[in-house]
């Protein structure tokens, strides 16, 4: 697989949000090289006829009936947030200005 | 006389009798942390208030003659990765800085109920990724053993609590080892249930295909005893299996293995591996053999993939699973200054939020799972995942359980491993494929290694639901292994000083 670029690893910490400076961004480039290299063996074993696994045990959907149970407060639901107000979460400007 | 080295099976009679009482137990547990956790570091909160008013609960319960459940009273340390109403739970993070969630984990829910005394939160590797606990924010935890060395991780606070007898008692999480290696690394007991068997509610998600919540302790009875406790059904979460419990006790107090079949896992023991390690894993054979078990050797020719598998596994639900510290609900919230937008904030709080280790994983694990890359990494990883689940189930066919060291080293220096990521993630090269397919595994002290006289651990994995043949073998080797040092190995510790 081809080696990893910094411009590579700039573009997945926008995806995962994730602000990095350069020197982060030159860091983790090498390292990601060397760890990339080291699980890419998996390749070596995976062939087409092998199924693959997702979870250890045979997950199926599970639905209970539609009923109101005790659940938090509002107030405790937002006894964490970083700001509230009237019973809701604060948060940021989500659209520009225009 | 009851100490605070006793097992928790010992302090429990001495409760039963009228020897001592809750409250007494949980001061003595109180002043040895604050004797020694100065230099050990094994917690980052302590609720003395609560433990001390669950503690006078169950006396007065007791002297009530009300019917207790057979841990009530006890002590205990919770790894800062489950949920307890209104203490801060950090998850060894600075997102989660001055957190107290709103609600009990399932597990802690299930404590509480059984009269156990949590006496405060232990120090981990942030989001439990690490094999050290140097990744922690707060600071490292050091190895009772050697206050130079790491306890193991991510759960390294449950175990050095453990073996500076500051609880009888200890919960810790097991994504790809971090019960089972601070295990190995302090010379105490920790087990990893099938996956399943312990309920994932409020328990905060690392990888949730493999996370698996369980008991640790100083013997392997005391580590049954705890998991009956939490085991169980929850329909809280929806991959909790819907079956009895092992009967874990009942199999830990056995103490017979004639006839049983034991797998020696050839790939798991050797290049890599010290040479005391190995050395004290194959005493631990002998004695198994002597009381009347067959070894076998099975070969598992995909374990040589397991490690590669896991760091592409783990790191992409990782990177799933973090997404929900975004700075909007809980959690630190960093550079909102009217002006910024929510994008921009939450990219500032990650960059803040998150330490190097935790980044390295979620930009690796979001490498994985990206288009273009995705088949050749996460798919092939998958793919692997099904094939060690076929070694396993190929060696379950010739052996009842399945043995090897839990670790490939003793407990290493603080700060040797610092640069070399791929060095770190070595450390779980045994313990990794037990989580890969889900099944049982248990490490218990096996003895000191001759070169540096630190502990070694030695691991015994069991089917899928079947984990009372992990304790059975596993309290049957203890025996074997007491009646030969003539008294646990946490007798050979050093003592520590106090302050």
């Amino acid at each position: 697989m081809a080696a990893i670029s910094r411009d590579d690893v700039a573009h997945l910490a926008k995806l995962a949000r994730i602000e990095m400076n350069d020197s982060e961004l030159d860091h983790l480039a090498k390292e990601m090289d060397v760890i990339l290299g080291a699980v890419a063996r998996v390749q070596e074993v995976a062939s087409a006829d092998v199924p693959p696994t997702s979870h250890p045990i045979p997950v199926n959907n599970v639905v209970r009936e539609d009923v109101v149970r005790p659940s938090l407060t509002p107030q405790e639901a937002l006894s964490g947030a970083p700001a509230q107000s009237e019973d809701r979460f604060k948060v940021p400007q989500i659209l520009g200005e225009e | 006389m009851t100490t605070i080295r006793s097992s928790a099976s010992e302090m429990a009679a001495a409760l039963a009798s009228g020897e001592t009482t809750s409250v007494e137990l949980t001061e003595a547990h109180y002043a040895q942390i604050e004797k020694v956790d100065a230099q050990v570091h094994a917690f980052l909160y302590l609720d003395k208030e609560g433990a001390l008013a669950q503690a006078a609960d169950v006396d007065a319960k007791r002297k009530s003659g009300a019917e207790l459940s057979p841990l009530a009273g006890i002590p205990l340390a919770l790894k800062d990765v489950l949920t307890q109403k209104g203490i801060p739970t950090t998850c060894g993070s600075k997102m989660l800085e001055g957190w107290r969630p709103p609600y009990d984990s399932t597990v802690v829910s299930k404590l509480k109920a059984a009269g156990i005394v949590i006496l405060g939160k232990t120090n981990m590797d942030e989001f439990a990724m690490g094999s050290s606990t140097e990744n922690s924010a707060y600071g490292v935890t050091h190895n009772p053993w050697d206050l130079t060395r790491i306890p193991g991780g991510s759960g390294g606070g449950s175990s050095a609590a453990l073996a500076a007898f500051e609880a009888p008692l200890a919960i810790g999480t097991d994504t790809g080892g971090s019960i089972r290696q601070p295990a190995a690394v302090t010379g105490t007991v920790g087990v990893k249930p099938t996956y399943g068997g312990v309920s994932r509610y409020g328990l905060i998600a690392f990888s949730s295909s493999l996370d698996q919540a369980g008991p640790c302790a100083r013997t392997v009875l005391d580590a049954a005893l705890l998991h009956e406790v939490i085991a169980g059904h929850d329909e809280r979460d929806s991959t909790s299996i819907n079956a009895p419990v092992p009967h874990v006790v009942k199999a830990a107090k056995k103490l017979d293995v004639k006839g049983m079949k034991i797998g020696v896992v050839k790939e798991l023991q050797g290049e890599g591996f010290q040479s005391g390690v190995l050395s004290k894993f194959h005493e631990g054979l002998e004695e198994l053999v002597a009381a009347g078990a067959e070894l076998v050797e099975v070969s598992c020719p995909t374990f040589d993939y397991a490690l590669a598998a896991y760091y592409l596994i783990a790191p992409s639900e990782c990177s799933s699973n973090l997404a929900r510290f975004d700075s909007m609900r809980y959690g630190i919230r960093v550079g909102d200054d009217g002006n910024r937008s929510a994008e921009e904030v939450m990219k500032l709080t990650r960059h803040e939020g998150f330490g190097p280790e935790v980044k390295r994983r979620i930009i690796l694990g979001t490498y994985a799972l990206s288009s273009g890359y995705y088949d050749a990494y996460y798919g092939s990883a998958q793919k692997v995942r099904t094939l060690l689940m076929r070694d396993f189930n190929a060696a379950f066919a010739q052996a009842d359980v399945l043995v090897s060291p839990t670790a490939p080293t003793t407990a290493f220096k603080i700060g040797a491993n610092d640069n070399d990521p791929l060095a770190m993630y070595l450390n779980d090269i045994a313990t990794i494929p037990v989580n890969m397919a889900g099944i049982g595994g248990m490490s218990l002290p096996c003895g000191l290694a001759e070169e540096d006289g630190l502990p070694v651990g030695f691991q015994i994995m069991s089917p899928a639901m079947r984990d009372d043949l992990m304790y059975q073998v596993g309290g049957t080797l203890e025996a074997a292994l007491l009646s030969k040092w003539g008294g646990p190995l946490l007798d050979k510790a050093p003592v520590l000083a106090g302050n």
